[in-house]
């Protein structure tokens, strides 16, 4: 729970949304620039990693994230397939680009592709938050 | 609407399900996981009739034309594939309930066992070599964390072992793929395969299917590549080590090859007869090391482990013989042996559940007690030491059909004299577990959910073997007939892509 000194907790407080900001426009701009929602996905994980070494953590607070970030996982995993799923129920084929692509270049455009970044970033930035949790916090989670 | 694609997806999403029904309700997750593998036993059971209709069914993901996208390629063979999975797959799942239960985490379990059989239907109907890594890659990795899922130091070190053998395959597999690319530009194995029908088979392409033979013989645990298997199949829960001997080794391992071989670089034994007898060499090898070794076994389930990599010989010395009789055999083998080893795999499962132990040393007097684990022993070993009716003489018999026709009566009187083997490694079990008397008389039966998952597949194996005429018209001989069309997979999977596009 102690965490590190006061200068490392304030500095992770200023950058911290700077970097998540940084992760959601990597994962939103996924198929206009280099990038996309695994790339995204690290950073956003990043975050929470930097929270969790500058400020510490309880047993119980460890136990709730690692709940909370598998259930964001499954979501994510299931939010991608589910989109190529609609793609076999709506038109007959799986993962099919069904939405109209838009212009070249706009942020909306490329049809299905930034739905299919938003659940990849989901899926592995809470899949890489808990692997960390799994190395931080393994005798915890170990009990259940 | 297509179905090929259910046949990973719907596996796939109920293992990211099971994590959020997993913190509702234990059973939910049981009963989800064991409707949808029986859901996939009916849709593989409609795969077959559809493969009676047209021989090669094509599904283009995301409608993207082949070379550029990524294909389904769904003929007989891969029927058959899937529809073995699905059985072994169903039955072991059944079998889990009880088995499981005094495990922690147990929907971690479904989980995994939910995605090994996603990467396994994949690899049974992709037509894309990245694509099928990467199926393999899902269904190893699975594998790993499964064995390794008892977390006991026994388990663990079985679990790295399996890893880093299994991780040198997979990585030499994807160092193929990565030097064939280069070479053909392309990753669709119609597409290769007409870019070696073009090209011939020139040194550079010896050199990458020695290195597929390589990476496959580890996953199929083949004899110079097979220390992990009596290591890690035994580790692993029961209903694991009977997916994992009775179907996984046979789609990670001798579908592959058998795929690649005939389909992809269109060997026969006319063209490539030093390949062939390679292929009986490895095989016999496999037969008579593991055979030995197992007699020696004083564990239920490592006995077991190394009678599936004996086992497996057959399977490719039937792909080695090369002609119709040949591969048919092989073809019956897989089903035969994934019914009979998954089968013995279960009974071994159901005596660790009630005596505690594996050694057969300290295991005597269960043939009285647990009656229907015996019978359903005794069974799956008859099958597999190759006696009619059941399915596993069948098998052996068109094998050595295969060997008579293909003018090798020597191997012939080989495959027969090593079944001895098998009769006597099975004996040992049977003699000192179910025949003997002993102070394990007055356990109780198998759980009823347990005896359910055997007798149902005592009973697929009676049918198979009762019924082998039908099956040899209907699944059995065309998945022969797909794997010998050799090079005219190429010019299926193009034509119906021209008809459809």
């Amino acid at each position: 729970m102690k965490g590190m000194s006061l200068i490392v907790k304030t500095i992770t407080n200023i950058v911290i949304g700077f970097i998540f900001l940084y992760g959601l426009y990597i994962i939103l701009h996924g198929h206009l620039t280099p990038g996309g929602g695994f790339a995204g996905g690290v950073i956003i994980a990043g975050v929470f990693v930097l929270k969790y070494l500058a400020y510490g953590s309880s047993k119980a607070g460890e136990k709730k994230s690692s709940i909370i970030s598998s259930v964001f996982e499954s979501v994510g995993a299931l939010l991608f397939v589910g989109i190529a799923l609609l793609g076999l129920l709506l038109t007959g084929v799986f993962f099919l680009n069904f939405i109209p692509r838009g212009t070249p270049l706009h942020l909306l455009s490329a049809g299905i592709i930034p739905l299919c970044n938003i659940a990849i970033g989901i899926k592995v930035g809470a899949g890489l938050f808990s692997i960390f949790l799994a190395l931080a916090a393994f005798k915890y989670i170990m009990e259940d | 609407m297509s179905i090929i694609p259910l046949y990973f997806t719907i596996p796939l999403i109920t293992a990211f399900i099971i994590p959020l029904l997993g913190k509702i309700s234990k059973s939910l997750v049981w009963i989800v996981t064991t409707i949808v593998s029986f859901a996939l036993f009916i849709l593989a059971l409609y795969g077959v009739t559809l493969t009676q209709e047209t021989s090669m069914i094509v599904y283009k993901m995301g409608n993207w034309p082949p070379p550029l996208g990524i294909v389904m390629a769904f003929d007989s063979f891969s029927a058959l594939m899937v529809l073995v999975i699905s059985i072994i797959v169903f039955t072991g799942c059944f079998f889990s309930l009880r088995y499981i239960a005094h495990y922690t985490g147990q929907w971690k379990f479904y989980t995994l066992y939910m995605l090994i059989t996603a990467g396994m239907m994949g690899i049974a109907i992709t037509g894309d070599l990245f694509n099928m890594f990467v199926f393999l890659e899902i269904a190893a990795i699975s594998s790993y964390c499964l064995v390794a899922f008892g977390v006991d130091a026994e388990e663990l070190e079985a679990s790295f072992k399996y890893m880093v053998m299994g991780e040198i395959g997979g990585l030499t597999f994807l160092l193929a793929i990565a030097l064939l690319y280069a070479r053909t530009s392309t990753l669709n194995l119609a597409d290769i395969s007409n870019t070696i029908q073009g090209n011939g088979m020139n040194s550079f392409f010896w050199m990458i299917l020695g290195m597929l033979l390589f990476a496959f013989s580890i996953k199929a645990a083949l004899v110079p590549f097979h220390t992990w298997l009596p290591d890690a199949h035994p580790a692993a829960p029961a209903p694991v080590s009977s997916l994992l001997s009775g179907i996984f080794i046979k789609v990670l391992g001798i579908y592959t090859t058998a795929r690649i071989v005939y389909n992809i670089f269109g060997l026969t034994r006319a063209n490539a007869p030093t390949f062939f007898n390679l292929l009986i060499g490895l095989g016999l090898l496999s037969i008579a090391w593991a055979g030995l070794t197992a007699l020696k076994q004083k564990d239920y389930k490592r006995l077991l482990g190394y009678s599936t990599v004996s086992q497996i010989g057959y399977i490719m010395i039937g792909f080695g013989i090369g002609n119709y009789y040949g591969v048919a055999g092989a073809v019956f083998y897989i089903l035969a042996h994934a019914l009979g080893k998954g089968l013995l795999f279960l009974t071994s499962g159901a005596v660790v559940h009630r005596a505690g132990t594996r050694e057969l040393d300290k295991l005597a007097g269960l043939g009285e007690s647990m009656s229907t684990t015996a019978w359903s022993f005794r069974f799956g070993a008859l099958s597999l030491i190759g006696l009619p009716p059941l399915v596993g003489f069948f098998a052996k018999l068109f094998i050595v059909l295969g060997a008579i026709k293909a003018g090798l009566l020597w191997l012939a009187i080989i495959a027969i004299g090593l079944s001895v083997l098998t009769l006597a490694y099975l004996l040992k079990i049977e003699n000192n577990v179910f025949m003997k008397k002993g102070k394990m008389a007055g356990l109780k039966k198998a759980p009823f959910t347990m005896r359910i998952a055997m007798v149902f597949l005592v009973i697929v194996m009676l049918l198979t073997g009762l019924g082998f005429q039908t099956l040899m018209n209907f699944i059995v001989g065309p998945a022969a007939h797909a794997l010998l069309r050799g090079f005219e997979y190429a010019q299926l999977v193009f034509g119906s892509f021209a008809l459809n596009f």
